[in-house]
């Protein structure tokens, strides 16, 4: 089973990204092999769906959870339509936030926030 | 001839400006261009009000044509599109419509279907032609609105076109003053006014607009916005003073050059210049 967390930095001692769709890398976590890779997230620079882009890229890459702090709506129903599940993560730790879900004790991400799909109004 | 108001941001008196100054042409056409927050209708209250629904485009698809090719994911720059469980969705408040996915796919998987974005409102409040146009609330752009509004409005020669512009200076934006023979900026008197003036500023010289700015708001004293044209060597065709009179009005949805004499004459005037700018501009590109 494979887990994704977006992350700053190439490093499992960097932290957990604010962002979803805007964060610069994956960090896969095989749970079978124990190996981490990180994942290039391209959509980082759309100017707009990154989110759902990112999304896609998870998909393709075969993974079944998702460990974020936040997660737009779009990016979450395609996530959703996939079955990937998504859980909230609790802190900055990569680390910790892997072993925690692994003993079960993070929590089901349930509040989805509506895209903002502004056009430079201001 | 078509007269675009325009502001770096909202609030700035775009509308007071665009509206007062149809107000005192009498015999012309006002087009709210500000389609996420159209206000120009609560000031003239237009009466016999017709609408028409503005649709646009989107793709829709046919599961069992798509072969997985994925060229229309791959394509769609605003990735409205995502590929999931065999076949593509599509993310319709994302989706600007340029039908690029349904062109390219191989397949005929993808196929048009009319999805309605907002309307187009026309009305009369005395002489002047009212239209408004509304975009539906999560919608990505307005501009097929845009268009709409003023495709509809051949200007006629004789009669002057007022356009209220979306604030900013984002493509609507330059949607709306593409086809303006001149461009008003309404300026505020403070320091974050001379950043949304510029903002403006060098849109419409980008553009190669002639324009003008209004001085919005004035007191006595520095005011920065009349410092930058005077740096920039802008031509400032009016000023509007801060008083509380107008204020009133303005919050009470009144228009001042109807009910005030004294603005019907601040207004007329400025018309008046406007009007004496575009003249002038349009002899000498001859
Ligand atoms: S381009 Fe057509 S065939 Fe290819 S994935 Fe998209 S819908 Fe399917
Ligand atoms: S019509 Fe254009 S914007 Fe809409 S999904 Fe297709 S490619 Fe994307």
């Amino acid at each position: 089973m494979k887990i994704a967390i977006p992350v700053d930095e190439k490093s499992l001692e960097s932290n957990v990204c604010i962002s979803f769709g805007r964060a610069p890398y994956f960090l896969i976590y095989n749970t079978n092999t124990r190996e981490s890779t990180f994942l290039d997230n391209s959509a980082a620079e759309s100017t707009g769906g990154a989110g759902i882009k990112a999304a896609q890229i998870l998909v393709d890459n075969k993974v079944s959870i998702l460990l974020t702090p936040r997660c737009g709506e779009n990016a979450a129903n395609v996530l959703k339509t996939a079955d990937v599940e998504i859980y909230k993560t609790q802190g900055d730790s990569i680390k910790k936030n892997i072993h925690d879900f692994i003993s079960g004790k993070l929590p089901l991400l349930d509040e989805i926030h509506p895209g903002f799909h502004g056009h430079g109004r201001n | 001839m078509r007269i675009a108001v325009l502001s770096g941001k909202g609030g700035t008196g775009k509308t007071l400006v665009s509206v007062n100054l149809a107000a005192a042409a009498k015999r012309c056409t006002y087009i709210d261009c500000d389609v996420e927050e159209p206000n120009g209708y609560l000031f003239f209250k237009p009466k016999d009000v017709t609408e028409e629904e503005i649709p646009v485009k989107i793709p829709k698809v046919d599961g069992t044509l798509c072969n997985g090719c994925r060229k229309c994911v791959d394509f769609c720059k605003y990735n409205a599109l995502a590929y999931i469980k065999d076949k593509p969705i599509i993310f319709e408040d994302i989706c600007h419509s340029c039908g690029g996915c349904i062109l390219l796919c191989p397949e005929k998987a993808l196929t048009e279907k009319e999805k309605v974005i907002g309307k187009v409102q026309k009305g009369t409040s005395d002489q002047v032609t009212v239209y408004t146009g509304i975009l539906n609330p999560g919608e990505p752009s307005g501009i097929p609105i845009i268009k709409k509004l003023l495709e509809e409005n051949i200007p006629e020669i004789k009669k002057t076109t007022f356009i209220d512009c979306p604030p900013g200076s984002a493509c609507i934006v330059m949607e709306s003053i593409k086809d303006a023979d001149y461009c008003i900026l309404v300026a505020e008197p403070t320091l974050f006014g001379v950043h949304n003036l510029n903002m403006v500023y060098e849109l419409v010289k980008l553009f190669n607009k002639p324009f003008g700015v209004i001085l919005n708001k004035c007191l006595d004293g520095e005011n920065p916005s009349e410092k930058f044209c005077l740096e920039k060597n802008i031509r400032i065709i009016g000023r509007i003073p801060f008083d509380n009179e107008l204020g009133k009005l303005n919050s009470k949805a009144e228009i001042a050059v109807r009910k005030s004499e004294r603005y019907r004459t601040i207004f007329s005037s400025l018309l008046e210049t406007v009007e004496k700018e575009v003249h002038h501009e349009t002899t000498s590109d001859s």
